[in-house]
């Protein structure tokens, strides 16, 4: 009897002990062993990262700070407030975020919805179409070129449109609505005079709200992280969004020292020291977004993999 | 019940309301079909150009045949064996460690019981997937940085010397891979997480009546419980040996680790982006997507036949 264990949903309800063998008492100690030293490597840098932001940049920079801030400031973030790249880098992302969300999400869904009738004769030929892509692809140059003769180079468009359709998402939207969607309502809609425009805006929009919030989170957050397309897109600096500074500033070590200096700092050493510290509150900033909404946009990414897993 | 009444006789009402708004569903069809045949497969007819002396005056079609040029050109480039040797290195790396890890941490995480403490475990191991490539690039180096970074401090008050893991060539290739694990390992682990609540909760019950030991249900259950889904995501994998990605790469290569951080889709950046060499850029681009799509179905066919699981 002492062996018989308790398995998943009934390990919550059965309290009593369970005597282990020692080889499964070993075998659990590895087990939570492995877990709280990957938990702990996630969490360090991530730590890290915030201690330093609110560090002084003396403390940072002669290696003091290891868990928790040293000489508590605000000195890096007032550094980063100063600078105006910033401000035009987030007032960017927001727009191409938002924008390209929203166009996106729509084209997706249609794309999901339009799978998902079985009597569309099309639907066999638009999924091998769309398939397709996903494993073949014309590469950067002539993507580049296309970009280029439609002369969306250095606008918005360069970088809302070419991804607007996601395919693997729309396969995810497809599915979410054929397997929660009753056939039911779709009859009951012919029977009232509806057509498809009305079945889709009016039944399946809104019995597909779990969907479209996997949707929105995916390309949110995609915009919001990407630097490539600007990359290669955009020319014009005014246009360029937060991940390009970031990326001048962070890993290029282009800080602008003219920002700076309107700070009472006239020591070029302390200059530098400033630079380095600014970079741990640019991460933090330009990450805040989506830190506030993590808690809350987490079982929706959690629910798109589960979606997308079902294999249809 | 208009459902049933519906459900009785679907033939007529849905033959009546088909021929009547079909138009609409092809109407929607066009949304994102367009999107597709606009943004990707304009670009993989562009792919012409690979064959073409490519000038931005005479266009595509107007441009010369220029035959296999370029890809001799490119099969004589002294630097494209390393490229290539770069190239597949890389990704077979990130496949053998990244690869089996989250089917590891699934199933650690599959051991705990505790509910929320589960799910804390969860949240931490799932957040750095929503921090943006550049970011993770700049923690990697400001963590490992010479003068500045913990990694140093640590080793420094250890009374070690300082090692300058940046400026080494050596460092590049584990801190991709495991800064792509520290990332991604914990979204990664989800879908089998999944998969494994899917297993039948009675085969552990028989398991532990006939005294199985943790490790042998982990072998007997767990693993041939979540084999279709590690053989599909394999697949999937390997299909991308080739397309190892762009943007961490590109963040991460420095003037001393270019020799093993220079890969296919960097250099295809930079003789097509940078040095507007449009064809040879497009025939590299085109030698790496032949290549991923028969590894992909390659890859295909050996799992279908060994294992009876696979994509198409």
């Amino acid at each position: 009897m002492q062996n018989i264990q308790t398995a998943r949903g009934a390990r919550s309800k059965v309290r009593h002990r369970i005597r282990l063998s020692t080889g499964d008492r070993v075998y659990l100690g590895v087990v939570y062993a492995f877990l709280i030293l990957f938990v702990l490597i996630v969490l360090y840098p991530l730590l890290y990262v915030v201690s330093c932001s609110f560090s002084s940049p003396e403390a940072l920079v002669s290696g003091r700070v290891f868990f928790l801030p040293v000489e508590p400031g605000l000195q890096g973030y007032k550094a980063v407030f100063q600078n105006p790249q910033v401000w035009s880098g987030y007032y960017n992302s927001i727009i191409y975020t938002v924008s390209g969300t929203l166009v996106s999400t729509v084209v997706t869904m249609v794309g999901g919805y339009v799978l998902s009738r079985r009597e569309f004769k099309m639907r066999g030929v638009l999924t091998a179409l769309f398939t397709f892509t996903m494993f073949f692809n014309g590469g950067t140059m002539p993507t580049y070129l296309l970009i280029k003769n439609l002369h969306m180079l250095d606008t918005i468009w360069a970088i809302i449109l070419p991804g607007a359709f996601s395919v693997w998402l729309g396969v995810i939207a497809r599915t979410y609505i054929q397997s929660n969607i009753p056939e039911e309502l779709y009859e009951s809609a012919c029977l009232d005079g509806g057509d498809y425009f009305q079945h889709f805006l009016r039944i399946v929009l809104p019995l597909s709200k779990p969907i479209l919030a996997v949707l929105a989170l995916n390309f949110a957050t995609g915009h919001w992280n990407s630097y490539f397309s600007a990359m290669i897109y955009l020319s014009d600096p005014d246009k360029f969004p937060l991940q390009i500074i970031l990326r001048n500033i962070l890993i290029q070590n282009t800080v602008d020292f003219t920002s700076i200096s309107s700070m009472d700092v006239t020591n070029l050493v302390e200059k530098q020291y400033l630079a380095e510290l600014l970079k741990y509150s640019l991460i933090i900033i330009s990450s805040i977004p989506l830190l506030i909404v993590y808690p809350f946009i987490q079982k929706y990414f959690i629910k798109g993999i589960m979606v997308g897993s079902i294999k249809g | 019940m208009v459902s049933t009444a519906a459900s009785k006789r679907p033939g007529v009402f849905r033959r009546w309301f088909l021929s009547r708004s079909m138009w609409q569903l092809y109407l929607l069809a066009a949304i994102p079909t367009a999107f597709i045949i606009i943004f990707n497969y304009l670009p993989m007819g562009g792919v012409l150009i690979a064959f073409k002396d490519y000038s931005i005056r005479k266009g595509i079609f107007g441009s010369d045949w220029a035959g296999l040029k370029y890809f001799d050109q490119l099969f004589s480039t002294p630097i494209f064996p390393d490229i290539l040797k770069n190239t597949i290195i890389l990704s077979l790396y990130s496949l053998i460690v990244g690869f089996p890890f989250p089917i590891i941490l699934a199933l650690a995480f599959n051991e705990l019981r505790n509910g929320r403490v589960k799910k804390i475990a969860q949240t931490i191991t799932f957040a750095p997937y929503f921090v943006s490539t550049v970011v993770v690039v700049s923690i990697l180096m400001q963590v490992f940085s010479y003068r500045y970074g913990v990694v140093n401090a640590v080793i420094k008050m250890l009374g070690g010397e300082a090692i300058d893991f940046v400026g080494s060539s050596s460092f590049f290739r584990p801190a991709y891979v495991w800064s792509g694990v520290w990332q991604s390992a914990g979204y990664n682990s989800i879908l089998y997480i999944a998969a494994l609540s899917g297993i039948d909760v009675s085969l552990y019950e028989a398991a532990s009546i006939d005294g199985a030991s943790k490790l042998q249900k982990l072998w007997h259950i767990d693993l041939p419980g979540i084999r279709p889904t590690i053989i599909i995501t394999l697949i999937l994998n390997t299909g991308n040996v080739l397309s190892v990605g762009f943007e961490k790469v590109y963040l991460m290569q420095n003037s001393v680790n270019y020799g093993v951080s220079e890969i296919i889709s960097t250099y295809v950046y930079k003789v097509g982006i940078e040095q507007a060499q449009f064809s040879f850029s497009t025939a590299v681009g085109l030698f790496n997507s032949v290549v991923n799509c028969v590894i992909l179905f390659a890859v295909n066919w050996i799992a279908g036949r060994v294992s009876e699981t696979s994509l198409f």
